[in-house]
C-alpha cells in the first residue's frame, strides 16, 4: 500500500492523494440511499497525462479505478464497490475552447456546470449551454455521460446528444479522441465518423475515463420567460405534451406534481419555458403556445396560472434551487429518485403509480418529467425525500426506490442512471445478445477489469 | 455539541463552494485543498461521523475543521434558509469539541497557548502594545467620543502598524474624537472564539467589556473587521452593549464633513471586502463611499465582490495558524491574481489581516511593482 501511495504522489503530487481516514468515509457515498463502500485510496489528477499514469499504475496492479465528476449522481455509481481508487477529475478544470461561431466549448472533465455558465456569461452572453437541475457545482461530463437532460432538452435533447467529441484514457492507458477531433483539429461534430462516443456514454465509468469533451452551446437570448399549464386530468398531460412539442418554440417542457404546498396538491403543472431576441418575438411565442393549447382552455379543462414575478423567475432560474431544497423535507438532508427514460404516452400510468408507491411505503414524494427533444421520450422522475439520520426512513426511501424501478421496467420505461440493484433489473429484462455484446466490448476495453468494477456485471 | 441537529440536514449540493454567480471556488479551504472533506458539507458529514464513531479523532480531522477560514461564504450561499445560519456555527462547535479533546493542530496549539500566556499571538510583552502610535500624539483614551481599538494586528504587525498609524492619523485629522487605550489595550478574542476556545473567549471579553467600562467607554471604533464582528455581536452576551464602528464607517461618516480628499491620478482601484465586515455584518457601502470620494480614484469591481468576496485566507484564525499554507492555489494568490486581471492599481483593504495577506501574497505573484494593497487610509493620505 505504502509503495503504491508513493507511486500515486509522484504522479498528482502528495497533497493530493489521500489513503486517510476522513476522504474514506466522504468518498464511499454519495447523498443516495445506497450503502458506502470505502476506497483505498481518492485522487486528483491534473492532467489527461496524469490521468493516463495512474490508469497505467492501476492496470499494473489490478486496482480498481471509479472516476468521479460532481459526486452528486444520487444512486451510488461512484461509490467504489470493490475498493482501489476515487478519481476525482475537479482539479482538471479547465475551459479550453469556446468558439462562437461554431457554437461549441471544449472543457477539461472537471469543469462544472455553475463555472462554464459564468464563463459564458462573461465572456460569451450571446451563448448558452444546456444547464441540468442539478447544482451548479455537479461536472459538464458527468452529467453529459449519463444522458442527463437540462434546460435545452426540448430543443436539443439529452445532453449526451449535445456532445461533439472527446478525449479519453482507455482503460489500458491508450489515449484516444473519438468525434470529428480525431481527424481534425476542430471539435464541430461527432458526424461523420463513426460514433465511438457511445463507448462511454452511459457505462457508467466502466469503460474509460473521459479527460475532455466538446459540447455544443445555444443562443442565449436576452428576453426570457416561462408559462404554467394546469390541469387536474393526468391523462390529458400526453396530449398536452403533444400539442406544446408540435407548436416547436418553447426551449424546456416540464411537468411536476407535489403534494406541498397545498395549493400545487392534486393538479398537474405542464411548465412551458421559452426565449427570445425581441419582446414581439416572445409575445409571438407565448401566443403560439397558448393557441397550442387553446382547445383544453375553451373546454375549461385546464389553463395558464397566473405566476406573480417571483415565482416566475424562479421558475426560469437555472439550476434551480427550489429543486434542491426538496433535501430538507424531512428535515434530514437526503433525497434520491428514480428517473425513468419513457414515451410520453406513459405519463399517466407513471404519475399514478407514484402516487401508489408513495402511499405504500408511507413516504412523501415529487414527481414530475421533462421533455426530451419535440416529445420522442421524458425523463419521468419519482423523488422520495429521507431523513438520513433515521436509518427506517432510508430504508423506506429504498423501497419506494426498488419499487419504483421495478414499475417503471413493467411499464416499459428503463431507469435512468441506474443503481446497481436497478441495474440488475435492467439486465434481467435486456437482450441476452445486447448484455452479451456489453461484456465482450467491456472485456476488450478493459481486460484486467478495473474500470469502477460491480456496475453492469452479470449477478453474482 | 452544539449544532449537532443541523449535521446530517446538509445535503452536500455544494452551493456553499461557489460565489452567487458560480465563476470559482468560492470557499478558501476547498480551493486550497480540492477534496470534498474540506467543503463545508464535507465538514458537517464528517463531523456527523465523528460524532456517531465511524470515524475517529485524528490530527487530519483537526487539520480539516480548523482550516475553514470562517469567511462566512457558506452561509451566505447555502440554499437550505431552515438551517444555513448555523453552518458555520457548526463547524466552530466541532471546533469546540476538539479542543476540548487536546487534539488541535500544532499551529493552533501555538496560537491559543499564546494568547493565554501573552495575551497576544506575538508572545510580545503587553507593554509594547501601545508602540504603534508612537510620534503620532494619540490622546489616551480618556472620555473622547470614541475608543480607536488597534487589534493585535493593528497592534504588534508590521503591516498592520503601518495601517493603524493611518487610519488613526486620518481619523484625527477629520476631526472624530477619539482617545486609544495604548498598552492598556487587550486583545478582542474574534480568533480566539473562531477556534473553538469559548471559555477563554468569554474570559478575554469579559475583560475587555470590563475595561472599557471602567475607562467609561461607550463607541468603539474598530480597526479590525474581526475585532468589529465581536464587539458589536458577541459581547452584547456579556453586557458589553457599546456602539461599535469599523473605521471604514466613521470615514464614510466624515468624509463630506472633512472637504474633498486629495486628488490622486487617476488610480484605478479594486475594493477587497473583507468577510467580517461585509459578509457576517453585511457592511458593503461604508468603505466604497470612501474610496468614491477620493478625488481621481475610479473604483472598479472584482467579479467577486461583496456577498461573493473570496476570502483572503485570513480568516477563522488561519491568519496566525497558517493551515491553508502558501502555494498558487492558496485563497489570497488566487484573489491577487483575480485584482490584477481587472487592471487594477491598487487592490483597497479594509483590514489588517487582509492587508497582509494580499500584501504578501502580491509579493509570491510577482506584482510588487504592479500592484499595490493599500488601506482606504493610505490610499486618502497617499501623495
Amino acid at each position: 500500500m505504502g509503495n503504491i501511495t508513493r507511486e500515486l504522489s509522484d504522479i498528482v503530487g502528495a497533497q493530493y492523494v489521500s489513503n486517510e481516514p476522513e476522504e474514506q468515509f466522504i468518498y464511499s457515498r454519495d447523498m443516495g440511499t445506497m450503502e458506502p463502500r470505502q476506497p483505498d485510496f481518492v485522487v486528483m489528477p491534473a492532467s489527461t497525462e496524469e490521468v493516463r499514469k495512474v490508469v497505467l499504475l492501476a492496470n499494473r496492479e489490478g486496482i480498481p479505478i471509479v472516476p468521479l465528476g460532481g459526486g452528486l449522481v444520487l444512486s451510488g455509481l461512484s461509490r467504489p464497490l470493490k475498493g482501489g481508487i476515487v478519481l476525482d477529475m475537479k482539479r482538471m478544470n479547465r475551459i479550453l475552447e469556446v468558439n462562437e461561431m461554431r457554437r461549441y466549448a471544449v472543457v477539461e472533465a472537471g469543469v462544472s456546470q455553475g463555472v462554464l455558465q459564468a464563463y459564458l456569461k462573461r465572456h460569451h452572453p450571446k451563448l448558452k449551454h444546456s444547464v441540468p437541475d442539478a447544482p451548479p457545482i455537479a461536472t459538464i461530463a458527468g452529467n453529459v455521460l449519463i444522458f442527463g437532460s437540462g434546460h435545452l432538452s426540448h430543443a436539443a435533447g439529452f445532453h449526451s446528444d449535445m456532445i461533439n467529441g472527446m478525449e479519453a484514457v482507455l482503460p489500458t492507458g491508450e489515449i484516444v479522441r473519438v468525434g470529428s477531433c480525431a481527424a481534425s483539429p476542430h471539435w464541430f461534430s461527432r458526424a461523420p465518423l463513426p460514433d465511438l462516443s457511445g463507448l462511454f456514454v452511459g457505462w457508467a465509468g466502466t469503460t474509460g475515463i473521459v479527460t475532455k469533451l466538446a459540447i455544443t452551446l445555444f443562443p442565449d437570448r436576452p428576453f426570457n420567460d416561462v408559462g404554467v399549464f394546469v390541469t387536474e386530468d393526468e391523462e390529458l398531460i400526453p396530449d398536452i405534451l403533444n400539442r406544446v412539442t408540435r407548436a416547436n418554440v418553447a426551449e424546456d417542457v416540464t411537468a411536476w406534481m407535489t403534494p406541498k404546498p397545498e395549493w400545487a396538491r392534486g393538479f398537474q403543472h405542464v411548465n412551458v419555458a421559452f426565449s427570445a431576441d425581441t419582446r414581439e418575438e416572445l409575445k409571438w411565442r407565448w401566443q403560439l403556445i397558448r393557441l397550442s393549447l387553446k382547445n383544453y382552455m375553451d373546454e375549461k379543462v385546464g389553463g395558464f396560472m397566473m405566476l406573480p414575478p417571483p415565482m416566475k423567475k424562479a421558475l426560469i432560474e437555472a439550476p434551480a434551487v427550489t429543486l434542491t431544497r426538496f433535501a430538507d423535507v424531512r428535515k434530514g438532508g437526503g433525497f434520491e429518485y428514480v428517473g425513468t427514460i419513457m414515451p410520453i404516452d406513459l405519463f399517466p400510468e407513471a404519475y399514478r403509480a407514484g402516487l401508489e408507491i408513495a402511499e405504500r411505503c408511507g413516504t412523501t414524494y415529487s414527481t414530475g418529467a421533462r421533455v426530451i427533444g419535440l416529445g420522442h421520450c421524458m425523463m419521468f422522475y419519482f423523488a422520495y425525500p429521507f431523513n438520513r439520520a433515521d436509518p427506517s426512513d432510508v430504508q423506506r426511501a429504498q423501497g419506494a426506490l426498488e419499487e419504483t424501478n421495478r414499475v417503471v421496467l413493467d411499464m416499459g420505461g428503463i431507469p435512468w442512471k441506474a443503481e446497481v440493484p436497478a441495474q440488475q433489473e435492467i439486465i434481467q429484462r435486456m437482450d441476452p445478445n445486447t448484455f452479451a455484446l456489453m461484456n465482450r466490448i467491456r472485456e476488450a476495453l478493459d481486460p484486467r477489469g478495473i474500470m469502477n468494477p460491480g456496475n453492469w456485471e452479470p449477478a453474482a | 455539541m452544539e449544532y449537532a441537529d443541523i449535521l446530517h440536514r446538509c445535503f452536500r449540493c455544494g452551493y456553499c463552494k461557489l460565489p452567487g454567480n458560480y465563476q470559482d471556488l468560492n470557499c478558501p479551504s476547498y480551493l486550497k485543498f480540492r477534496f470534498e472533506t474540506y467543503s463545508p458539507g464535507g465538514r458537517l458529514w464528517l463531523l456527523r461521523a465523528w460524532l456517531d464513531g465511524e470515524i475517529k479523532t485524528s490530527p487530519h480531522l483537526a487539520q480539516i475543521l480548523f482550516s475553514c477560514a470562517g469567511c462566512g461564504n457558506c452561509v451566505e450561499h447555502c440554499v437550505f434558509p431552515k438551517f444555513k445560519d448555523d453552518l458555520l456555527n457548526a463547524i466552530v462547535a466541532g471546533r469546540q469539541e476538539i479542543v476540548s479533546e487536546g487534539a488541535v493542530p500544532p499551529s493552533v496549539r501555538d496560537y491559543l497557548k499564546a494568547m493565554q500566556l501573552y495575551g497576544n499571538p506575538y508572545k510580545l510583552p503587553q507593554d509594547d502594545r501601545g508602540r504603534w502610535a508612537d510620534g503620532l500624539g494619540l490622546e489616551p483614551y480618556s472620555g473622547q467620543e470614541h475608543l480607536f481599538y488597534a487589534g493585535c494586528v493593528g497592534a504588534y504587525d508590521e503591516r498592520g502598524q503601518k495601517m493603524a498609524r493611518s487610519v488613526a492619523t486620518v481619523l484625527r485629522d477629520w476631526g472624530i474624537s477619539f482617545g486609544i487605550l495604548g498598552a492598556e489595550e487587550r486583545c478582542d478574542g474574534n480568533e480566539v472564539r473562531y477556534l473553538g476556545e469559548n471559555a477563554l473567549f468569554e474570559k478575554m471579553a469579559k475583560e475587555n467589556i470590563r475595561l472599557f467600562k471602567e475607562a467609561g467607554v461607550k463607541k468603539v471604533i474598530a480597526l479590525s473587521p474581526h475585532a468589529y464582528h465581536a464587539m458589536k455581536n458577541e459581547y452584547p452576551k456579556w453586557g458589553g452593549d457599546f456602539e461599535v464602528h469599523h473605521y471604514s464607517q466613521m470615514l464614510a461618516k466624515a468624509v463630506k464633513k472633512a472637504g474633498p480628499a486629495p486628488k490622486q491620478d487617476n488610480l484605478r482601484v479594486i475594493f477587497h471586502d473583507p468577510c467580517y465586515l461585509g459578509r457576517h455584518n453585511k457592511e458593503y457601502r461604508a468603505p466604497r463611499k470612501v474610496l468614491k470620494a477620493i478625488g481621481g480614484v475610479r473604483l472598479v469591481e472584482m467579479q467577486r465582490s461583496k456577498g461573493d468576496a473570496l476570502c483572503c485566507g485570513g480568516g477563522g484564525g488561519n491568519f496566525f495558524t497558517d493551515i491553508l499554507g502558501p502555494g498558487p492555489d492558496s485563497p489570497a494568490r488566487v484573489r491577487v491574481r483575480e485584482a490584477w486581471e481587472t487592471g487594477a492599481d491598487v487592490l483597497a483593504v479594509a483590514c489588517p489581516k487582509c492587508a497582509k495577506m494580499l500584501e504578501d501574497a502580491v509579493k509570491a505573484e510577482g506584482l510588487e511593482e504592479k500592484l499595490a494593497v493599500m488601506d482606504l487610509a493610505e490610499i486618502i493620505q497617499a501623495p
